[in-house]
């Protein structure tokens, strides 16, 4: 077997050396009944070449969002990479290391997190970040946990723009950890009173911006009504490039910044490994879960980065941790890294902008052939109106080359929103793809 | 000879070793941050301006600052080699991080998860348009089912941890499906648990009732019994264990647990030590997590991401979290919504780590049903290699039975030594070796945990049992200095956690300007 160097003979002579006659000598302690003596009746090892081909036919049944037109999005936006970064992540270095335990040889690791927290801090608008998270989902599950221990109120409530994967996922670990959330009805177009809804026994607002359904929500007067009831703000950002064109969160007044950071950097990879990001202020950073790296000096006083606050964390604090977390999405934070290392403030920006005037150039090609979008406001992504049922739309369309987006009815199939579609543009689009889009939309969408 | 036909001779060097203009040491070259040597206003991507438009932000434009240096391509090479070259990986030499299981990636599944059909398709496409990546997604399912004989599985939980949340959050669902929430509200776990068992229970509302191991390190049928009772929702419980062995009793355990009407979590962890060897399933098993970056070789990437797939009994199976795969005759499709089905909620957006799905198939794949179980044999075979290899010199814990994958040691060797295992450890790094896994499990003083895998040629063992036992020699013998001022030769001195964590410093901010 090519990954097992031990040969037969190396075999004999170890276990000579061990004093023990067969391998089974040493699983004496499993059931007698239960240890296998002979392989499993399944598929004997294959060489390279055989699992390429198995693989590759596989991928090969799947479109490709390269393919031709792609306008899907949802909280997962496929952008351009540039080619240094998935060759810096593959370095053996990286790829191969574990989690910076022992901090003298981890300095690469360690101080791509610093980067990676201070890159996020200052992109939301945020004091302090941590080292990464699963992804937007769980980050934002986490925040609210985070919310009930800092309130001390144990009761959550979440905006009708919140993606609904998100809300899912808030529901399902609130509730199990016997917490009450409050979800509103879908709002498609932005139009929820959430001032009007909240009061004193809540622990936590939950707002996306931009939200679901592509809207921009201001968040001052959000947070102005939540500071003075005290509630926390947690801002939810599902398209990290938005910030560069988008007053960032904090500057608007949020208390907990989370987000899905998978457009830096990392493909859409049908839904994972993503990266979470998850930024607070200063006074509530022993309340955060997750790993937190920090800077320090060596003996020689030399600067270096260390694993620091870790008295939050479960292998210390086990049943009293914030968290149960015991990993982030590493490899994947330093993908986001090195791409906004890459572009920097000025390259975020024209590319956010580039993004913002696609997804114009797109929603005007619709309306002038008078369809209806929704949003009054958007950044990459709207809503749009069709005539027919947006899911067998997509299907049509895909069926004319064109991957048209997301129908609102695949998250939230019970709420009568049949017609709405949800169209992402990015830099990645072009005139062509657009007039494609306009031209299948129109020759599919027949009531 | 080189090639200015010069021959270079060895020379004698009794001088102590100067300090460099720069601070460097030839390869070792020390790295800014981005921030330091970064422009804001300059970028590394070209990209065209779009032509004017009239934006729809709804006044909402950005006015702050952001801050974000930008980098060409070379300065960005260059600043992620050399920060690379700071990191120990499991391709430079064994990582024998007991419990973490660094064992070699193969980058056969590297080139696999990065074939455009897995890596380039959104996970909310048109099912009709990613058959191909169900049908992975399936496929790896029924191997993971196979290799642990349980029922269902949820592929959705994004690490080990996480698959404990969705492990415990079944059970609570089974629990309250029998009208049984508001009574069973502890979960058994040992003392030897990682610290994510009782994180994990008390987050999801459960007290914790800690089981004491027995002196042979492992967990006693009569201290669960002692321990169950009408109020025990679950145990939790690892196997092989955190001590490296194999739970003896966990039939009778099992038994035991199921009687008291509780279930049983397995922590699988450690399961890549008995793949293909023994079935959880065949254990009484009602719940376990497999870490697909452990068992099955994604990468650790520094920290994540993981892959934490839950198998279910019979029992649990209906209350798996959406998303789950449900096939039809030909027809393979994706249950997303919970509504109308027992599925206790959703763990994540979408439908879990795919490109570790990918690579944990290619893994399984290379190795078919043979090469899983002689991964598992080998790499108990060499764990035991190292243990015998030691346990002369330093202690065991548990005296000289076999262990499974990782052997484990204590301090009361170092006892007279004045030395601490923090110090071996050090010391370790300056051989090349990164070191075992330290303080871990807690239930042994000054654990030391070695893992090696299946991954470690005989030579590379040899090779690494020779430089421990002459540091145990050099400890034993009272050179102290080699222990308590190491690394001497890391990248960086042994590093201030303390102050890191008094006053801590998250994020690097720009130096005040110096007025004159």
């Amino acid at each position: 077997m090519r990954y097992l160097p031990l040969s037969s003979d190396d075999r004999f002579d170890m276990l000579a050396r061990i004093g023990v006659a067969t391998i089974d000598d040493l699983f004496a302690d499993a059931p007698a009944g239960a240890l296998l003596k002979a392989p499993l009746d399944l598929p004997l090892r294959k060489s390279e070449l055989e699992v390429e081909r198995r693989l590759g036919r596989l991928a090969a049944k799947n479109r490709t969002a390269s393919e031709g037109p792609f306008f899907v999005g949802a909280g997962a936006y496929k952008h351009h990479v540039p080619a240094s970064v998935d060759h810096l992540i593959q370095r053996s270095e990286f790829l191969t290391s574990y989690t910076p335990y022992q901090p003298e040889i981890s300095q690469g690791t360690l101080q791509v997190l610093f980067e990676f927290q201070t890159q996020v801090a200052n992109l939301t608008g945020m004091d302090v970040a941590n080292a990464s998270m699963y992804d937007g989902s769980t980050a934002t599950a986490e925040a609210i946990l985070m919310a009930y221990r800092v309130t001390r109120r144990r009761k959550a409530l979440v905006s009708g723009g919140l993606h609904p994967h998100y809300a899912a996922t808030s529901r399902t670990l609130s509730e199990m950890a016997g917490d009450e959330i409050t979800i509103l009805p879908p709002d498609p177009k932005a139009e929820e009173d959430l001032i009007a809804a909240l009061d004193d026994s809540f622990s936590c607002l939950v707002v996306q911006n931009p939200d679901f359904f592509g809207n921009l929500r201001d968040l001052r007067p959000l947070a102005e009504a939540c500071r003075a009831k005290g509630v926390l703000l947690i801002a939810v950002v599902t398209e990290i490039f938005s910030l560069g064109l988008v007053e960032s969160p904090g500057a608007m007044g949020a208390d907990i910044v989370v987000g899905e950071g998978q457009s830096l950097g990392n493909g859409l990879n049908f839904g994972g490994p993503y990266v979470g990001v998850f930024a607070t202020r200063e006074k509530y950073v022993r309340q955060m879960p997750g790993r937190l790296c920090g800077q320090t000096r060596d003996s020689e006083g030399r600067r270096g980065f260390v694993l620091t606050l870790s008295t939050r964390e479960q292998h210390i604090r086990r049943e009293k941790a914030t968290s149960n977390i015991c990993t982030n999405a590493g490899l994947c934070a330093l993908a986001f890294s090195i791409h906004l290392s890459l572009l920097g403030e000025t390259g975020l920006k024209q590319l956010a902008l580039v993004n913002h005037a696609n997804a114009v150039a797109l929603a005007e090609a619709l309306e002038a052939q008078g369809f209806e979008i929704l949003n009054r406001s958007f950044f990459n992504e709207f809503t749009l109106r069709v005539k027919t049922s947006a899911a067998a739309l997509v299907e049509d369309m895909a069926a004319q080359g064109v991957l048209a987006g997301v129908p609102v009815s695949r998250l939230l199939p019970h709420d009568g929103l049949d017609d709405l579609l949800l169209v992402a543009s990015t830099e990645i689009n072009t005139p062509e793809d657009r007039a494609a889009f306009v031209a299948a939309l129109v020759k599919g969408d027949r009531p | 000879m080189n090639q200015q036909g010069r021959p270079t001779r060895g020379q004698t060097v009794t001088q102590e070793v100067p300090r460099t203009f720069t601070g460097n040491r030839a390869l070792e070259i020390g790295e800014a941050l981005i921030f330091e040597t970064g422009r804001d206003d300059f970028t590394g991507v070209d990209i065209d301006p779009p032509s004017p438009f009239t934006p729809r932000l709804g006044g909402l434009e950005r006015q702050s600052a952001i801050d974000l240096p930008g980098l060409s391509e070379p300065e960005t090479m260059r600043h992620y080699v050399r920060l690379s070259q700071k990191n120990y990986a499991i391709d430079t030499g064994i990582y024998p991080l007991g419990s973490c299981t660094m064992k070699h990636n193969p980058r056969l599944n590297e080139k696999m998860a990065r074939l455009p059909g897995f890596n380039d398709i959104h996970p909310l496409q048109p099912l009709s348009t990613v058959e191909g990546a169900l049908e992975l997604m399936e496929e790896l399912a029924d191997w993971l089912l196979k290799l642990t004989n349980m029922s269902a599985v949820a592929l959705s939980p994004k690490a080990g941890a996480h698959g404990e949340m969705c492990g415990i959050m079944a059970i609570k669902a089974a629990i309250a499906a029998k009208g049984e929430a508001e009574t069973r509200k502890v979960v058994l776990a040992p003392e030897s648990a990682h610290g994510t068992n009782p994180a994990t229970a008390a987050a999801l509302g459960f007290s914790v009732r800690t089981l004491p191991a027995g002196p042979d390190g492992l967990v006693h049928p009569d201290a669960v019994k002692a321990a169950l009772g009408p109020d025990v929702a679950a145990i939790m419980l690892t196997n092989p264990n955190t001590c490296g062995l194999f739970e003896r009793d966990i039939v009778e355990i099992a038994r035991l647990v199921h009687e008291a009407g509780a279930y049983f979590y397995c922590d699988g962890a450690n399961f890549n030590a008995i793949v293909g060897k023994v079935r959880p399933g065949d254990l009484g098993v009602d719940a376990m997590h497999i870490n697909l970056h452990k068992t099955f070789s994604t990468p650790h990437g520094g920290g994540g991401p993981g892959a934490g797939p839950v198998v279910l009994s019979e029992r649990l199976a209906a209350f798996a979290p959406v998303p789950f795969l449900k096939r039809d005759g030909d027809k393979l499709t994706l249950v997303e919504e919970a509504e109308g089905t027992q599925a206790f909620g959703r763990m994540t957006a979408f439908h879990g780590q795919m490109g570790m799905f990918v690579r944990s198939l290619a893994y399984i794949l290379s190795h078919g049903a043979d090469g899983l179980m002689k991964a598992s044999e080998d790499a108990v075979l060499s764990a035991n290699y190292v243990r015998v290899g030691l346990s002369d010199i330093m202690s065991a814990p548990f005296g000289d039975k076999p262990c499974m994958h990782e052997a484990l040691f204590d301090d009361s060797w170092l006892k007279d030594t004045g030395l601490t295992t923090l110090d071996f450890a050090k010391a370790m790094i300056d051989e090349g070796f990164h070191p075992m896994t330290i303080y871990f499990p807690l239930v042994v003083h000054g654990a030391m945990l070695i893992e090696p895998t299946e991954s470690e040629s005989l030579v590379s063992l040899t090779q690494f049992l020779a430089t421990l036992r002459d540091l145990c020699f050099r400890a034993l013998r009272g050179e102290t200095e080699r222990f308590t001022g190491a690394p001497y030769f890391a990248p960086r001195r042994r590093l201030d956690e303390t102050s890191a964590a008094r006053k801590p410093v998250l994020k690097w901010t720009r130096p005040e300007p110096v007025v004159e």
